[in-house]
């Protein structure tokens, strides 16, 4: 009876009842504990029933991929509502001061600014060939950067919402997406500043930056999700993860240029952030990235939406019981 | 038994409902701990699977229909909150089924999502779209939420300077702007100054009357009898007796007279 009742979850079918586990309650109680471990997750599916709202949530250990799929397409669906918190967020953090969300585009300016004086000096460079590079490096890293650091506060931090409301995760994941968006789009006015100062015209190259972007926004999401699954059960993750990062913003060519490598290269080839860098700087700095960066970027991807999508499919459920 | 053969009805069942909650001490929730333990061969397996399993939920089998108002009752830590939560979604089972159909409106914690920087109006708007109304359903409301809350132009400025009296008003108008299919209470919402409650007490009687399916878990009898036709004693996770209000509610109290 044991061996059925747990193997009876996973050959349901959608919308099919098996009344057939239904147990004497002594021998369901008995084996309580061997459940609790076996049927971590539960399917999931949300579905129109005409213009009623079906829902079921449902133990079980499978990849709930339906489920998954779900959440994500439900997310998508309540855009209205991430474009709203994601903007109020940014909002929020400025509100009643006079330059608003500028002030990050005023810090990353100062920032950018005497870094690249006292760097073009350093290396011995031309800071009009060096403050562009450092520039746009650093808007990049910077929006990459905010993905893993703040991935970590991604599901804790909304735990009053997880609690009182079913809303599908994903809605989270695109608000954070979109207030990091918002960011960078101010802290891009520094790009156009430059340009206009050096006289310097990418050209139609450009454009190959957004593509990129595009790119970087879908791993960071990625990336954000899985950081603030793992964060939500361990809770010292977020501490690794910021240490992590400023290690890997030294060793990523952003202050300095690959070509300093030599014959090192390997440093900067094998550096999943350095190829995810260089499909949004270098069309913006007027020049195609390579091709192994193209399909570094696409692996990186593909490996990293099948991972992250894997373990939102097996523990998404968990994610109420976590925070 | 199959929610299909019910169109355009709500109704909501459980099967074999159980939900159990790891307790994540200091210690377990720490990924060195847990690494630790992987590695060591469970050597540590004392420390970092301590782990307490809290059951708050055993085979929950349940099942309501258009017209049913339930009250959940039982004593503190029966699992009444965590029943409604994994009937609106919240927790999915652990094991068994939640079926639901209808739109569920959680009424547990109203003041949700409400920004103190934000003005009346967008907390209405932002409420409105966590409740899942879209942007045209809202404005749609919005008179009739303004009109309740009377708070005029205080809607025009940021809801931190509202007294609690005028924030209860605006949370409660919000949160009953809609008819949804399922309502689940967390005790019954009773709000504001003596001459709002009046009105409030009206709104939320129309209120649940639109709704097809109520789950109230109260420690009231008085308002069990007053809203209910059907109750669930819950106790120690697990149903201990469903049927009618009245015979439920009495076998109840005579049970927690003996103990008394």
């Amino acid at each position: 009876m044991a061996e059925r009742l747990r193997t009876a979850p996973r050959g349901y079918k959608k919308r099919s009842f098996h009344v057939s586990n239904r147990l004497p309650s002594r021998q369901r109680g008995s084996h309580a504990i061997c459940r609790i471990i076996r049927h971590m997750t539960t399917i999931l599916d949300d579905e129109p029933h005409k213009s009623l709202r079906y829902l079921v949530t449902r133990g079980g250990t499978s990849f709930a991929l339906a489920a998954a799929f779900s959440d994500i397409r439900n997310g998508l669906a309540l855009w209205p509502l991430w474009l709203r918190l994601g903007w109020n967020d940014i909002l929020q953090r400025y509100r009643r001061s006079m330059l608003g969300p500028f002030w990050l585009t005023a810090s990353m300016a100062i920032m950018v600014i005497s870094l690249g004086v006292l760097y073009a000096e350093l290396f011995n460079t031309p800071i009009q060939d060096f403050l562009p590079y450092l520039c746009v490096g650093l808007l990049v890293w910077n929006l990459i950067s905010s993905f893993l650091l703040e991935g970590g506060a991604l599901f804790t931090g909304v735990e009053s919402y997880i609690k009182q409301i079913r809303l599908p995760y994903s809605v989270y994941v695109f608000r954070s997406g979109w207030s990091k968006l918002i960011i960078f789009a101010h802290n891009f006015v520094i790009y156009f500043g430059i340009l206009l100062y050096f006289g310097i015209w990418p050209g139609a190259v450009a454009l190959l930056a957004i593509p990129g972007l595009l790119l970087v926004l879908l791993n960071g999401a990625a990336a954000t999700l899985f950081i603030g699954m793992v964060s939500a059960r361990f809770r010292d993750v977020p501490q690794l993860i910021n240490s992590v990062v400023q290690i890997v913003f030294f060793v990523t060519p952003i202050m300095w240029r690959p070509e300093l490598l030599r014959s090192r290269t390997f440093i900067a080839d094998f550096n999943p952030f350095y190829h995810l860098l260089e499909i949004v700087r270098a069309p913006l700095l007027g020049s195609l990235p390579s091709a192994k960066s193209y399909i570094a970027v696409l692996l990186i991807t593909s490996v990293n939406v099948v991972v992250v999508g894997a373990f939102f499919a097996r523990f998404r459920s968990r994610i109420s019981y976590w925070v | 038994m199959a929610i299909s053969s019910i169109n355009n009805k709500s109704a909501l069942s459980l099967e074999n409902v159980s939900v159990s909650f790891p307790i994540y001490h200091g210690g377990s929730r720490s990924l060195k701990k847990s690494l630790l333990f992987r590695g060591s061969g469970g050597q540590l397996a004392s420390d970092a699977s301590h782990r307490i399993v809290v059951q708050a939920l055993r085979n929950v089998s349940l099942e309501f229909q258009t017209g049913d108002r339930v009250a959940l009752i039982g004593t503190n830590g029966a699992g009444k909150t965590t029943l409604l939560r994994a009937m609106a979604g919240i927790y999915e089972p652990v094991t068994g089924v939640v079926r639901s159909l209808g739109r569920i409106s959680p009424m547990f914690d109203i003041s949700l999502g409400i920004d103190g920087d934000m003005s009346g109006y967008d907390n209405i708007r932002l409420r409105g779209l966590i409740l899942g109304l879209s942007a045209n359903e809202i404005e749609d409301r919005m008179r009739d939420i303004v009109e309740f809350t009377e708070l005029g132009d205080y809607l025009d400025i940021p809801v931190r300077t509202y007294s609690s009296g005028m924030m209860t008003r605006l949370t409660f108008a919000v949160a009953t702007c809609f008819a949804p299919e399922i309502v689940l209470m967390d005790e019954w919402i009773v709000a504001g100054d003596a001459a709002f409650l009046a009105k409030a007490q009206q709104r939320i009687e129309t209120f649940v009357k639109k709704a097809g399916i109520l789950v109230l878990a109260s420690h009231s009898s008085a308002i069990c009898r007053e809203w209910c036709n059907k109750a669930v004693w819950m106790e120690r996770g697990e149903v201990k007796l469903h049927g009618d209000i009245e015979s439920v509610l009495d076998s109840y109290n005579n049970a927690r007279e003996i103990t008394a």
